[in-house]
C-alpha cells in the first residue's frame, strides 16, 4: 500500500480494528533498524533545524577512550539476553554521543564521571578502567550502581550512573529492539473500541452503563455526524 | 514553506495579525462575508497533510535524539509547534524577581499546533465571577451571549464530549467520546471513592466526521505533532487554509508586525511589519484592523502603536493595556499502580490526550480559595521514546517478585531491563488546571531598554501568585492523594509544600495567558467594549485572549474561537452600516 492510498483510507475512516497499516513509505524502508539516525531529524524542520542537526554531526565529544568505557558500562546497564540485543549493538554509545552536543549542558557532568572511573579503576586495582577485567569492572560499578546502599563517599558517583543509566535506557527503548521487548504495538492507525474484554474482566471492571450509548462506535467513523436542536446526535 | 510579499501600498477591507484561534476564525468568518482579507503571520506556513511538514507517525528512531524537546520544539523533537520557551533574537524580560515565563509560535496557527485540543465552554458563572465572590470584575457580556457562538464553533471544528447537565459545565453538540483507557478506569476508581466526578473529556478531536475536507481520528495519541487528516483542530488546517481556498485572503508569512498605524484623527489605517526574511520594513493599508497575536503579543503590539493620538499606545487611554494579565494555575502529582504492573499489551494510544477529565466540582464559598480548577490525567502504555525507563534510581522499589520482595533502587542488567518492561504502563498522573484572580498589578509593559532583533521594543513581565492561588494549589496536592490513593496508586515523590508553593507553576508556563486587553462598558477600566472593538479607535478590534475578563477553570481556546466569531459578526455588520 502506497503513503496516498494510506491517506485516502484514514480520510474515509474505514479502518476496524483489525487491519493495521505497515509502514513502506521510502523513508521509512530506508530507516536504520540499529544505528543512530545520521542525516538529523526526519520531517517539518526549518532551515534552523537541519543546520543544527548537520553541526551537531560534525562535531566530536567524546575521545575513543571514552566511547570504550561507555560502551563497557552501556552493556553492563542493558545487557544482550535471549529477547534483546546489548545497548552497544544499538548504537546507544553513539545515541549518547549526540545528546551531549544536543543538551551540552550535560558534558561536564558526563565526562567528570568518566574520568573518576580512571581515578578509582588506579585507587583499586593500579590501572586504568578500561584495563581491568570483567570482575574489576563490577567492583567499581557496584559501588556506584544502588542508590540506597552506596557509601556515602560514592554519592557523586552515584549521581553520576543515574544519569547515565537514565540515558542508556533512553537510548535503548527509542529502538524498533526496545520497542519490541517492551511490546509497545501502537503508533500505527487503528480503531479504539475500548480496553479490550478480557483485560476489563482481569482487573474487575465494567463501563458505566449510561455511557454505553454514548461512546463511539467504530462502525460509526465513516458516517458524517449531524444533530437535533438540542445536542443530540441523530 | 511560503513566503509571499507585496509592495506597499496595497490596501484591504481588513488585515488580520496572527492565524492562531482568533486570527484564524477571524479570517474565515470576514472573508466569507466577501470581505478582502491579509493575515499577517511572523512565521511560516505550515500544513501537516504536506510529507514534508509530517511529524505524525514518525517513531523515535527517526529523530537523533529520539523525540527528546529541543530550544524551538520545547515538547519534543517531533512536536508541531515551532517557537517555544526562548526564540533567538526575540527577547522579553522580566522585573523584581518575576517568574512569568511566555511560550510562543511562529506558524500559520500559532499555538493551536500545539495545545491539548481541551475545548471547554465558559458557563455561566465563568462571565460573573465578581458578583459571585467579590473579586475582579464581571464581564460586560454573559453566557447566552456567547452560547450560540459556542454551538456554531461545534458543529464547523468538532468536539467530542458527553451531555452531563452540569450548570457551570456548559453541554454543546458533541461527537462520541472514546470509551476509557485501563489507566483512566483505575483513576476513575479513585475519584469516585473521594466523590470526585471524572466524565468523558471534551477535546477537538473528530472522532466521526463533520465534513467531507478532514478525515477521522485513527488513535496515534499524536494530535501535539498536528494531524496529516486534519482530524484534530488548528486553526491552520481548519480555519485559514479553507479560507484562502474559498475567499479573498492573502496570507503574508514571516511578518512581523511592528505597529498598528494610523491617520490624524487617531483611526487605525492599516499595519507596519518586517518581513523577516529580507529585514526590510513594509506597510499595508486596511479600512479595519483585527489583532489575534496572543493576548501578550497584541497588547504589545498596541503599546508599541503610539501617535499623536494614542500617547500611550493605540486603545490604551484608560492605561489599563497590558495589566490584568493572568495564567491559569497549574500543579501535578503521580503515583505507580501495582494492580498495573505487568499488564497485557495492546494499542492503547487512543486520541491525543485524555479520555476522561474532572470538571470543577466544589462551592468555594467553603474554601479558602475564591475560584476552581479542573483535573486532567495522563498514563498508559505510550510510545517509548527520549525518557522512557528512566527515573529507575527512585521507581524500581516499587517493584516487587513474586514473593512480594521489592527491587532495589538502581541497578543494572537483565533484572532492570525486565523491571523496567514490568513498571511500564503502570505510572499515571494528574495534574490541575485552575482559574486566577485577575489582578491590576499583574501586567506586560514595554521594556524602555530592550529591543528585540527587528529593532521593536520587547515586552516586560510584572506578575506575582497571591494567597489565592497557592491556597488552591494546596487544596489541589489534597486532591491529587485522595484519588491516586483511592485508585490504589503508591504516590510517588514527596507532597509538594508551602517552600515550593505547593508546586504551582510559575506564571505563563501553563499558556492560558489572557486578559491584557480586557474589555468592558467603562472605556476608563478597560481597553475593549463588549463587541472586542477598542474604545479608543473603532476600526480596531482584538480576537484573542487578551479580550477576556476572567480565564475560567477551563482552556482558553473554545472561547477565542466563539468570541472571535462574534466579533467578526459585529466587524461585518458595523461596515454595512458604514459606522466603520
Amino acid at each position: 500500500m502506497n503513503r496516498r492510498e494510506n491517506l485516502k483510507l484514514l480520510f474515509t475512516g474505514t479502518f476496524s480494528t483489525g487491519l493495521i497499516l505497515t509502514g513502506c513509505s521510502p523513508e521509512e524502508q530506508a530507516s536504520p533498524e540499529n544505528a543512530l539516525l545520521s542525516g538529523g531529524t526526519i520531517g517539518g524542520r526549518t532551515d534552523e533545524e537541519i543546520q543544527r542537526d548537520k553541526e551537531l554531526f560534525s562535531e566530536t565529544f567524546f575521545t575513543d577512550t571514552e566511547r570504550k568505557k561507555l560502551s563497557t558500562l552501556v552493556d553492563i546497564i542493558m545487557p544482550k539476553d535471549d529477547e534483546s540485543p546489548a545497548a552497544s549493538e544499538i548504537g546507544v554509545v553513539d545515541f549518547m554521543e549526540f545528546m551531549m552536543k544536543d543538551q551540552p549542558g550535560n558534558q561536564t557532568r558526563m565526562r567528570g564521571g568518566l574520568m573518576w572511573l580512571d581515578y578509582e579503576a588506579d585507587e583499586k586495582f593500579g590501572k586504568a578502567f578500561n584495563e581491568l577485567s570483567e570482575s574489576e569492572v563490577m567492583g567499581i560499578v557496584d559501588e556506584v550502581a544502588w542508590p540506597d546502599t552506596a557509601k556515602p563517599d560514592y554519592e557523586g558517583g552515584v549521581r553520576w550512573f543515574n544519569a547515565l543509566r537514565n540515558l542508556t535506557c533512553s537510548g535503548y527503548f527509542s529502538t524498533e529492539a526496545g520497542w519490541k521487548y517492551m511490546g509497545y504495538v501502537g503508533n500505527t492507525p487503528n480503531a479504539w473500541d475500548g480496553v479490550p474484554q478480557e483485560v476489563m474482566d482481569k482487573h474487575g471492571f465494567q463501563l458505566e452503563k449510561k455511557y454505553l450509548p454514548v461512546y463511539l462506535k467504530p462502525e460509526d467513523r465513516g458516517r458524517v455526524a449531524e444533530w437535533d436542536a438540542d445536542g443530540n446526535l441523530t | 514553506m511560503s513566503f509571499q510579499i507585496k509592495s506597499s501600498g496595497d490596501s484591504y477591507d481588513v488585515i488580520i495579525v496572527g492565524s492562531g484561534a482568533g486570527g484564524g476564525m477571524a479570517s474565515k468568518i470576514l472573508s466569507e462575508a466577501g470581505l478582502s482579507v491579509a493575515i499577517v503571520e511572523a512565521g511560516g506556513d505550515f500544513d501537516p497533510a504536506k510529507e514534508a511538514d509530517r511529524t505524525q507517525l514518525r517513531p523515535p528512531w527517526e529523530s537523533p535524539r529520539r523525540g527528546a524537546g529541543t530550544q524551538i520544539r520545547p515538547f519534543g523533537d517531533f512536536d508541531a509547534a515551532i517557537g517555544g520557551w526562548e526564540i533567538e533574537g526575540e527577547p522579553y524580560t522580566r522585573k523584581d524577581g518575576s517568574e512569568f515565563d511566555w511560550f510562543r509560535s511562529r506558524m500559520v496557527g500559532g499555538r493551536t499546533n500545539h495545545w491539548g485540543r481541551i475545548s471547554l465552554r465558559f458557563g455561566p458563572n465563568d462571565f460573573k465571577r465578581a458578583s459571585i465572590d467579590g473579586l475582579g470584575d464581571d464581564w460586560p457580556i454573559g453566557y447566552d451571549d456567547v452560547k450560540p457562538y459556542y454551538d456554531k464553533v461545534d458543529k464547523l471544528i468538532g468536539v467530542y464530549g458527553s451531555k452531563e447537565g452540569i450548570y457551570n459545565e456548559p453541554d454543546g453538540f458533541f461527537l462520541p467520546p472514546p470509551k476509557p483507557r485501563l489507566h483512566e478506569l483505575y483513576l476513575k476508581k479513585g475519584a469516585t471513592s473521594a466523590s470526585i466526578p471524572m466524565i468523558p473529556s471534551r477535546l477537538s478531536i473528530l472522532t466521526r466526521p463533520i465534513n467531507k475536507d478532514r478525515g477521522v481520528c485513527f488513535f496515534c495519541r499524536q494530535c501535539n505533532r498536528a494531524c496529516q487528516v486534519y482530524a484534530d483542530f488548528s486553526a491552520g488546517t481548519c480555519l485559514v487554509h479553507p479560507a484562502m481556498k474559498q475567499g479573498k485572503v492573502d496570507l503574508f508569512t514571516h511578518s512581523m508586525v511592528r505597529k498598528v498605524t494610523t491617520d490624524d484623527s487617531g483611526k487605525a489605517t492599516g499595519v507596519s511589519f518586517v518581513n523577516v526574511k529580507d529585514m526590510k520594513e513594509y506597510k499595508l493599508q486596511s479600512s479595519v484592523v483585527v489583532l489575534g497575536a496572543s493576548a501578550c503579543e497584541t497588547s504589545r503590539i498596541m503599546l508599541n502603536s503610539k501617535s499623536k493620538t494614542h500617547p500611550n499606545g493605540i486603545g490604551n487611554s484608560s492605561g489599563v493595556l497590558g495589566h490584568f494579565l493572568h495564567d491559569s494555575t497549574g500543579a501535578s502529582r503521580s503515583g505507580i499502580i501495582p494492580d498495573m504492573m505487568g499488564r497485557e499489551r495492546y494499542n492503547e494510544d487512543g486520541t491525543g490526550g485524555m479520555h476522561m477529565y474532572t470538571p470543577w466540582w466544589l462551592d468555594n464559598k467553603k474554601l479558602d480559595f475564591a475560584r476552581g480548577y479542573h483535573i486532567e490525567y495522563g498514563g498508559g502504555m505510550g510510545q517509548p521514546g527520549y525518557g522512557a525507563g528512566g527515573n529507575m534510581e527512585s521507581m524500581r522499589k516499587y517493584i516487587t517478585d513474586e514473593f512480594g520482595k521489592p527491587s532495589p533502587n538502581g541497578g543494572y542488567g537483565q533484572g532492570l531491563k525486565k523491571d523496567i518492561r514490568q513498571i511500564y504502563g503502570s505510572t499515571v498522573g494528574m495534574s490541575g488546571r485552575g482559574e486566577s484572580v485577575p489582578r491590576f498589578d499583574n501586567y506586560c509593559e514595554i521594556d524602555p531598554a530592550v529591543v528585540d532583533k527587528f529593532g521593536i521594543p520587547v515586552l516586560r513581565f510584572n506578575y506575582k501568585w497571591t494567597d489565592q492561588e497557592i491556597n488552591q494549589a494546596k487544596h489541589m496536592q489534597d486532591t491529587f492523594e485522595e484519588i491516586l490513593t483511592g485508585s490504589g496508586a503508591q504516590l510517588l515523590g514527596t507532597k509538594p509544600g508551602a517552600d515550593s508553593l505547593y508546586g504551582l507553576a510559575a506564571p505563563g508556563r501553563i499558556i492560558h495567558e489572557v486578559g491584557t486587553a480586557r474589555m468592558g462598558n467603562d472605556p476608563k477600566t478597560s481597553v475593549l467594549n463588549s463587541n472586542s472593538q477598542a474604545h479608543d479607535c473603532k476600526n480596531l478590534f482584538v480576537v484573542d485572549a487578551g479580550s477576556f475578563v476572567s480565564q475560567a477553570d477551563k482552556n482558553p481556546t473554545w472561547t477565542i474561537l466563539a468570541l472571535s466569531w462574534r466579533t467578526s459578526d459585529f466587524i461585518v455588520s458595523e461596515l454595512k452600516k458604514k459606522n466603520i
